[in-house]
C-alpha cells in the first residue's frame, strides 16, 4: 500500500452527511416539482438536469471517498475513471438520439400504434 | 505524474513485491471487474433511456406507480419508501467503509461489528426490493388493455381520483373458468383468470355514469390525458382484456416496456446486492475466525468493500433514472 493508514472517520461521516443531504434535496424536489424547474433546457426539464448533476455529485463522493480513489495513484485512478467517463456519455448520446428519431418516425410517420 | 514503469526492480511484477500502479493484484482485479460491470449497467440504463425516448409522451409516471409505504395502507406516499431504501444502502456503505478503516488499524472487534451492520443493511435493502416487486406485480387499481396493447385506467370524472376496478365491477354470471391442462388437450393451459372479467368491468362502467378513463398519453402539464365520458365509452369498445398488476407481458401502469425494464434492472441490481451480502457474510466469518488477523492485514475487507460501494453507486443511478427523472 502506498498510502499511510491514519483514521479517516471524520471524512467518512462528512461524506455521509453530504450524500444524505443531496438525497433529501432530490426527493424533496421530486415531490414538490417547483414551477421554475419545469422549463425545458437543452431537450430536458431543468429538474431532470438537476437530478442528473446531483447524481454525478453523489457518484463522485462514493467513488472518491468510499471507494478511496482519492488515495490511489493518479495513474491508477484515471485508468479506472476515464474509460467510464468517456464511454458511458458516448453510448447515452448515440442511443438517446436514436430513440428520439424513432419517436419522430412513430409520431410523424405511417405507423399507427395508439388505437 | 507517477511513474508506471514496473521494471525498477529485477524481481517479477507482483510476486516480487512490486505493485504496478501502486495497487495490489486483488484490488486491481476487483477494479477491473467493477469497470466492466459498470459498463454492463450503463448498457441497461441507456437501453431504458432509449425505450423511454421512443415512447416519451406515453411513458408511465414513476410517482404514480411506486406509492406504497409499509404499514401505511391507502396512504399516497410517492417515492418515500425508495428514498428510505436509498438511505439504508448509503448507510450500509458507510458502515462498510468504517469496517475497512478499522481494518487498517487492525481493530478486529470494530471490523466485526461494522461488517455485521453492513450485512443487516444489505438484507433490509433486498427485503425492501422484494416488497416493491410484490406491490408492483400485484397492482393497485387494475386497468383494461386495448387491441393495440395500450392501457386505459379508470377515474372518477367528478373528483379526478383513480378508481379500482374492484370498486365498480358488477358481477356477471359466466361459465368461463381457468382452463387447465387436465380439462383438454394436455399441452394447453392458461394462467389464472383476472379477478374480474372484461364483461364485469364494462357492465360496471356502464352502471356508474361518473366514471371516465384516462389514456397513457401525457398532456402539456405532464399528466395523463383524461377522456370525456363519450370518448371513454368509444375507446372502451376496443378493450380486449382486464389487466391487474404487472408482469413481462401485461402492465396495468402503462407501457409494458416499463415493467420489463423495472424487473430487469432492479432485478439485476438486487442480484448484485444479494451476492454482496453473501460475500460480506463469508468475510464476516473470516474476520471472526481471525483469518485476517493472522494474515497481518485486512485487505479482503477492502476488496469486498469496493464491490459493496459499487452496488451502492449503481443504485444511486437506478434511483435517479427510474424513480426521479
Amino acid at each position: 500500500m502506498a498510502h499511510a493508514h491514519e483514521s479517516n472517520t471524520s471524512r467518512i461521516w462528512t461524506v455521509f452527511i453530504i450524500l444524505s443531504v443531496v438525497t433529501i434535496v432530490e426527493v424533496a424536489l421530486g415531490i414538490v416539482k417547483p414551477e421554475w424547474s419545469m422549463v425545458p433546457v437543452v431537450g430536458m426539464k431543468i429538474l431532470n438536469w438537476i437530478f442528473i448533476i446531483l447524481t454525478i455529485v453523489k457518484a463522485y463522493y462514493i467513488a472518491w471517498a468510499f471507494m478511496h480513489l482519492e488515495g490511489e495513484k493518479g495513474s491508477f485512478r484515471w485508468s479506472i475513471v476515464l474509460p467510464l467517463v468517456i464511454l458511458i456519455p458516448y453510448l447515452a448520446f448515440i442511443l438517446l438520439v436514436e430513440g428520439n428519431y424513432i419517436h419522430d418516425v412513430y409520431s410523424a410517420g405511417f405507423v399507427k400504434w395508439d388505437f | 505524474m507517477e511513474a508506471t514503469v514496473t521494471t525498477a526492480t529485477e524481481e517479477k511484477v507482483w510476486s516480487g513485491g512490486n505493485e504496478p500502479l501502486g495497487a495490489s493484484y486483488g484490488k486491481m482485479m476487483m477494479w477491473f471487474f467493477i469497470v466492466s460491470d459498470a459498463l454492463t449497467f450503463s448498457g441497461f440504463l441507456v437501453a431504458y433511456g432509449f425505450s423511454r425516448f421512443k415512447f416519451i409522451e406515453t411513458w408511465p409516471i414513476a410517482d404514480e406507480v411506486f406509492t406504497h409505504f409499509p404499514f401505511l395502507h391507502g396512504v399516497d406516499a410517492p417515492m418515500y419508501y425508495v428514498a428510505l431504501m436509498t438511505f439504508i444502502l448509503i448507510f450500509s456503505s458507510v458502515t462498510m467503509v468504517l469496517a475497512v478503516d478499522a481494518g487498517h488499524q487492525m481493530k478486529k472487534t470494530k471490523v466485526t461489528w461494522y461488517m455485521l451492520l453492513t450485512i443487516i443493511g444489505g438484507l433490509v435493502f433486498v427485503g425492501s426490493q422484494a416488497w416493491e416487486w410484490k406491490n408492483f406485480i400485484k397492482g393497485e387499481y387494475g386497468a383494461v388493455e386495448l387491441k393495440s396493447g395500450r392501457i386505459l385506467q379508470f377515474l372518477d370524472g367528478t373528483t379526478g381520483e383513480r378508481v379500482a376496478i374492484s370498486e365498480f365491477a358488477v358481477p356477471v354470471a359466466s361459465d368461463r373458468v381457468t382452463h387447465q391442462s387436465k380439462d383438454g388437450v394436455w399441452y394447453q393451459s392458461e394462467s389464472g383468470l383476472p379477478t374480474y372479467s372484461l364483461e364485469e368491468v364494462l357492465a360496471g362502467f356502464e352502471a356508474n355514469k361518473n366514471l371516465v378513463v384516462r389514456t397513457e398519453r401525457l398532456n402539456e402539464e405532464g399528466e395523463k390525458t383524461v377522456l370525456s365520458r363519450a370518448e371513454s365509452e368509444e375507446r372502451l369498445t376496443q378493450a380486449v382484456m382486464v389487466v391487474e398488476g404487472a408482469n413481462l407481458v401485461h402492465n396495468e401502469y402503462g407501457n409494458r416496456l416499463f415493467a420489463d425494464f423495472f424487473f430487469f434492472i432492479t432485478g439485476f441490481h438486487g442480484f448484485h446486492v444479494f451476492s454482496g451480502v453473501v460475500l460480506n457474510i463469508i468475510i464476516f466469518f473470516n474476520v471472526i475466525l481471525g483469518t485476517y488477523e493472522r494474515r497481518g492485514h485486512y485487505e479482503m475487507v477492502e476488496k469486498v468493500g469496493l464491490y459493496w460501494h459499487f452496488v451502492d453507486l449503481v443504485w444511486v443511478f437506478v434511483f435517479t433514472f427510474f424513480y426521479l427523472v
